[in-house]
C-alpha cells in the first residue's frame, strides 16, 4: 500500500510503520526532556521574559453586568505616581476567542455584556503603581436598556438551537419509553466549571516597527496569531507569538483573550514593551467558563436489558450570539444502542462570561450524567452495571450506521473489574460500613471523540547525525516535547539524547496546537511523515528501498551491509523536510473515539455526608501509546478532574447581579493532595489505523470523561443516596442519609 | 553608626530589599532579582506556587512584603538545585513525572523540602493520630502536609510517589526514620 506523505488522511494507514522500526523508544515511559528545567525553575513562562524597558499593565473590570461605559476618569489616574497610560480602545476585546476561531472575538470593551468584563487597562512603571491605579480608576456606566437574564432558568430567558450542532433523531422515543420493560427518565444538573490553569493568562507585547512580538500563554499559536492580527487590523505576517512553556491550559488558552490585545495596544501607544498579567480573580471572571448544564436522560430497555430508546437533552448557556454550545451529547451519539433516540442541546442566552471549551467540552459533563443514569437503569433491571454496558454496545453507530474504527470498551470494563476487585461490590447500598463511613463502589464508561486537525512539522537530520523537530505545537503539560522527540527518534533510529525538539514559536511550521486531545496525533503524524521522507532520501543515498533501510543508534544499514554512522552517510549535508497532514475521509468513514472504564471506591460519612474517594482505577484504550509515562499522567490528571467535578467544583453566580461569587482558588475548589487517593491507571495495547498514521488516538481528555459518574455511582452504592446535582456536596447528601447508627441496612 | 540598607540573603547572596513597601517577597524575587522559578499562581496565598523557604520554613511569598525580610535567609527553587545538579527531590519529580505543565512544580518542591525537615523535627499535622509521637511519613501524612500546593494538572499521585522515594532513600542512608 502506498500513501502520499502529506495532506489528506483518506485511508487507514495499517502499515504500522512505527512497529517496524528498531530504535525501541516509541511508547517507552521516558522522562520529559524539559523536566530538569521545570523542576529547577528554569523553564520560562509568558510573564517571565526579561525585556528591557518593559512596563506593567493591569486590567480594569466592569462593576456592572450590562450597559455602556460613559466616562473614564483618565486624568485622576494619570496624576498618580508612575502611571503612563489608561487604555480604553475600541479594539479591546469584550469576549475571549473560541478555540480555532482564527479571527477576532467580540471587540469594543466599552459595551459591557457581563459582570467583570474588562473595560480598560492602566499602565505604569511598576506593577504596584498600575495595580493601585487600576483599583482607583473611576469608570461611569449607563445601564443597559434591555438586559438579558443572569439565570439560564429564568422564565424570560431566550432559548435557541445552537448553530454548532444538530439534534440526532431516530424512531419514536416516546413509544419506546412506553414499550420499555425498564426505563429511567431523570434530570441532572451540572454546574459551571473553570479551567483554573495554574499559570494565569499573561502577555508581554513589544513592537519592532510594524511587527508585533508576543510572549504569551496560549495553546494554539497559528490560530492565535490570526486572532490577534484581526483584533489589531494588521496582517498575520506581522505577528509572532512565543510560548515554549505554557502553565496549563485546559481550554482556557485555546483562543486569545483580553490581556494580549490590551498589551499590544498599550505597547503601540507607548512605544515600549508592556506586560499584562491577569490576576487570578480576573482569569475566573473574564476568560472562559464551562457552561452549567441541565440534562434530561431517558433510557428505555427491553426485558433483556437492551436499550430500545435513548434520550439525552441538555440546556446549556452562553452570551447572546456566541456560537459555542457545550456539546453535551457528543459521546452519547455513538456509545450505546437504542435506535429510538433524541439527542439535543439548546442554549440559553444569558449574561455571564463567555462559555467555551474547558477540558473535554461535551463529554466531561455529558458522560458523567449518562453514566449515572445508566447506573440507575442497571439497578432497576437488577443486573450488574458492567453487564448492562456490555449488552448495549452497538455494531454500528445508531441512526447513522457508521462503523467503529476500534473500541476497547469491553476490554477496559473487564480488565478494570479484575484489577479493581469489582467482584467484592455489594449489589445493594448500605451493605459495607467502615467505622463511621459507608463504603461503596461505582463504575462508569469513558469515551471521548477522536479528532485530527491540520498540522505541520519540520524535521532536520543534521549532518552530525542528530535530529531537530520544529513546529509551533505547544506543550501545555501534555508531553509534546517527549512524544514528538520519541516519534522522530524511533523513525530515524536515534537515541533521545540526539533528538532536539523546538516548540511554541509561531515562526515555526504550524502544528495542530494543544486542544481537543488532537495535538499528539496530528502534529505527531506530521513528524512521522517528515521522517518517512528523510528515510526515503537516506535510502536513495544508500541505494536501497526505504523499506529495507534499518536505522538504529545513529547508524544506517540495509541487507547484509555493515551499519554506517549517519554522519558518514550524510556527507556533511543536512536533510530537512516538512511533514503535513490534514483530516480526510477516515474522519467521516469511521466513528473514532478513545474508550475506557472508571472504577471508584468512596466512603460517605454516615453522620455528615462527607464523601471521600478512597481509591480509583482507570483503564484506557486510545490506540498506540506514544509515551507510557506522560500518557499515564494525562489519564491521572483527568481522573483528578473527575474527583473535582464529582465533589467540589462549581462556579457560583449571583443571579441578582450576575457576579461570579467564587472567583478565586479559595472559593472555587479544585482537588488538593488530600482529596486524591492512590489512582491506578492501566493502558490497553491497541492500534487504530483509522485515527492516524501513528495508530494512536487522543488521550488528554479521556480521563475525565465519565470519571465523576463512577464516583456518584459509588456514593449511591455506599449510602443509598442518589444525588442528581453535581457536585455531590454534603448538604445534598445528608438530608437523605439512612440511620447512622445502623451498621448495615 | 550609619544603618545598613535593608538586605536579605537569597540563595546565599546578599540582596538589597526594594524601596517600594508594597512589593511582595514574590514580586521582588521574580521581578527585581529575576528569580522567576518562584511562581505567581494566585497572589492570595491560595495555591502555593510561590512557596519559598525563609530561614528554613516554607511560606507563601505572595503573602509577605519584601521589606519585612531584613536579615532573613531565603531559599528559592534556584537555590535547591540547577538542571545540571538537581537535588534528589527534583530528580525524583522528573523520574515519577510529578508535574505536567510545570508551573506549580517549584512550589511543590520547596514545600516538600520543608516538609521533610518538619517531619525530622517531629512536627505533627492535622492527621497525626498522636501529636506527641514522632510522625510517620505515611501517604496520608504526606498528602495532608502537601495540600497547600495545588496542581491543576493533577500530578498529585506522582508527587507523593517522588516524595516517598526520597524519604525512603534518606531513611536508608541515615539508618534513621525521616
Amino acid at each position: 500500500m502506498h500513501l502520499p506523505l502529506s495532506e489528506m488522511y483518506n485511508e487507514p494507514d495499517d502499515r504500522n510503520v512505527l512497529d517496524r522500526m528498531r530504535q525501541g523508544v516509541i511508547g517507552q515511559p521516558l522522562d520529559r526532556p524539559e523536566g530538569a528545567l521545570k523542576v529547577s525553575g528554569q523553564a520560562t513562562y509568558a510573564a517571565e521574559w526579561r525585556i528591557d524597558g518593559c512596563v506593567e499593565g493591569v486590567l480594569v473590570l466592569a462593576e456592572i453586568a450590562q450597559g455602556q461605559v460613559t466616562a473614564i476618569d483618565r486624568d485622576a489616574a494619570l496624576a498618580r505616581d508612575g502611571v503612563l497610560a489608561v487604555i480604553a480602545d475600541p479594539a479591546m476585546t469584550r469576549r475571549s476567542a473560541q478555540g480555532m476561531a482564527a479571527k477576532a472575538p467580540q471587540q469594543d470593551a466599552a459595551k459591557v455584556e457581563y459582570f467583570g468584563q474588562p473595560v480598560a487597562l492602566v499602565v505604569a512603571r511598576t506593577f504596584e503603581q498600575a495595580r493601585d491605579a487600576a483599583v482607583a480608576l473611576r469608570v461611569d456606566y449607563a445601564d443597559a436598556a434591555e438586559p438579558v437574564p443572569f439565570d439560564p432558568h429564568a422564565p424570560d430567558v431566550k432559548v435557541e438551537a445552537p448553530s454548532s450542532s444538530k439534534p440526532v433523531e431516530g424512531g419514536d422515543l416516546d413509544q419506546a419509553m412506553r414499550d420499555a420493560a425498564f426505563s429511567v427518565d431523570v434530570e441532572y444538573d451540572t454546574p459551571g466549571h473553570a479551567s483554573a490553569a495554574m499559570e494565569p493568562h499573561a502577555t508581554i507585547a513589544q513592537w519592532q516597527g510594524d511587527s508585533l512580538i508576543l510572549h504569551g500563554s496560549y495553546q494554539m499559536l497559528a490560530y492565535n496569531v490570526k486572532e490577534i492580527a484581526d483584533c489589531l487590523g494588521i496582517s498575520p505576517d506581522k505577528v509572532r507569538i512565543i510560548a515554549p512553556y505554557v502553565g496549563g491550559g485546559f481550554g482556557s488558552k485555546l483562543g486569545i483573550t483580553h490581556e494580549a490585545v490590551a498589551a499590544a495596544l498599550a505597547a503601540r501607544e507607548l512605544g515600549r514593551p508592556v506586560r499584562v498579567v491577569m490576576s487570578r480573580q480576573q482569569v475566573f471572571q473574564t476568560v472562559m467558563r464551562r457552561s452549567e448544564t441541565r440534562q434530561r436522560v431517558r433510557l428505555a430497555a427491553d426485558a433483556g436489558g437492551r436499550l430500545i430508546g435513548l434520550g439525552h437533552e441538555a440546556l446549556v448557556s452562553n452570551l447572546p450570539g456566541e456560537k459555542f454550545a457545550e456539546p453535551v451529547t457528543q459521546a452519547t451519539e455513538f456509545l450505546y444502542g437504542g435506535e429510538n433516540r433524541l439527542l439535543k442541546v439548546e442554549v440559553a442566552r444569558i449574561s455571564r462570561l463567555t462559555a467555551g471549551s474547558v477540558r473535554a467540552p461535551g463529554e466531561a459533563v455529558g458522560m458523567q450524567v449518562l453514566e449515572a443514569a445508566m447506573d440507575e437503569l442497571a439497578e432497576k433491571i437488577g443486573i450488574d452495571p458492567i453487564e448492562l454496558r456490555k449488552r448495549n454496545l452497538p455494531a454500528t453507530v445508531p441512526v447513522q450506521g457508521t462503523p467503529y474504527s476500534s473500541r476497547m470498551l469491553t476490554q477496559a470494563l473487564e480488565q478494570g473489574a479484575q484489577a479493581f476487585g469489582w467482584s467484592a461490590r455489594q449489589d445493594r447500598p448500605c451493605q459495607t460500613r467502615d467505622g463511621d463511613w459507608w463504603v461503596g463502589m461505582g463504575v462508569a464508561s469513558a469515551a471521548r471523540v477522536n479528532m485530527m486537525v491540520p498540522a505541520q512539522a519540520r524535521v532536520t537530520l543534521r549532518a552530525d547525525g542528530s535530529a531537530l523537530v520544529e513546529t509551533d505545537q505547544t506543550d501545555i503539560g501534555t508531553g509534546s516535547y517527549a512524544i514528538l522527540g520519541q516519534i522522530a527518534g524511533e523513525m530515524l533510529g536515534l537515541p533521545m539524547a540526539r533528538v532536539d525538539v523546538k516548540l511554541g514559536d509561531s515562526a515555526l511550521p504550524p502544528g495542530a496546537g494543544s486542544g481537543g486531545s488532537f495535538g499528539a496525533i496530528s502534529t505527531g503524524s506530521a513528524v512521522l511523515y517528515a521522517c518517512e521522507e528523510i528515510r526515503k532520501r537516506l535510502a536513495k543515498i544508500l541505494g536501497c528501498a526505504a523499506e529495507e533501510l534499518v536505522l538504529k543508534d545513529g547508524t544506517a544499514s540495509h541487507g547484509d551491509a555493515a551499519p554506517r554512522p549517519l554522519r558518514d552517510v550524510l556527507g556533511g549535508e543536512d536533510l530537512t523536510t516538512t511533514g503535513k497532514i490534514k483530516p480526510g475521509k477516515t474522519a467521516k468513514a469511521f466513528s473514532q473515539a478513545s474508550y475506557g472504564a472508571f472504577f471508584a471506591e468512596v466512603g460517605v460519612h454516615a453522620f455528615t455526608g462527607e464523601v471521600r474517594v478512597r481509591r480509583m482505577t482507570g483503564v484506557f484504550g486510545f490506540g498506540r501509546v506514544l509515551n507510557a509515562k506522560t500518557a499515564r499522567s494525562q489519564c491521572l490528571g483527568g481522573m483528578v478532574w473527575g474527583i473535582g467535578s464529582a465533589l467540589t467544583e462549581e462556579l457560583a453566580f449571583d443571579t441578582r447581579d450576575g457576579h461570579l461569587v467564587n472567583h478565586d482558588l479559595a472559593e472555587y475548589h479544585v482537588p488538593v493532595h488530600a482529596d486524591v487517593p492512590a489512582i491506578e491507571v492501566i493502558l490497553l495495547e491497541e492500534r487504530d489505523a483509522a485515527a492516524s498514521p501513528l495508530q494512536a488516538k487522543g488521550v488528554g481528555e479521556l480521563g475525565i470523561c465519565g470519571a465523576a459518574g463512577a464516583i456518584a455511582n459509588a456514593v449511591y452504592n455506599a449510602c443509598g443516596v442518589r444525588v442528581r446535582s453535581f457536585p455531590l456536596t454534603l448538604d445534598k447528601i445528608v438530608p437523605s442519609l439512612p440511620d447512622p447508627f445502623a451498621q448495615t441496612l | 553608626m550609619a544603618s545598613l540598607p535593608p538586605t536579605a540573603h537569597v540563595n546565599g547572596l546578599p540582596q538589597a530589599l526594594p524601596d517600594d513597601p508594597r512589593r511582595t517577597l514574590l514580586d521582588w524575587l521574580r521581578h527585581d532579582l529575576g528569580l522567576t522559578g518562584t511562581k505567581k499562581g494566585c497572589d492570595h496565598g491560595q495555591c502555593g506556587a510561590c512557596t519559598v523557604l525563609v530561614d528554613g520554613r516554607r511560606i507563601n511569598s505572595c503573602l509577605s512584603l519584601a521589606a519585612l525580610h531584613d536579615g532573613d535567609h531565603i531559599e528559592t527553587i534556584e537555590g535547591i538545585g540547577q538542571p545540571e545538579a538537581l537535588a534528589p527531590l527534583q530528580r525524583a519529580f522528573v523520574t515519577h513525572d510529578g508535574f505536567q505543565c510545570g508551573y506549580c512544580t517549584p512550589g511543590q518542591i520547596c514545600s516538600a523540602t520543608a516538609l521533610m525537615a518538619e517531619l525530622k523535627a517531629g512536627w505533627p499535622s492535622a492527621v497525626s493520630a498522636d501529636v506527641a509521637a514522632r510522625p510517620n511519613p505515611t501517604r496520608e501524612e504526606l498528602r495532608e502536609r502537601m495540600s497547600g500546593n495545588l496542581c491543576r494538572c493533577g500530578a498529585y499521585s506522582n508527587i507523593i510517589a517522588a516524595l516517598e522515594e526520597v524519604i525512603a532513600n534518606e531513611t536508608t542512608e541515615t539508618g534513621a526514620p525521616a
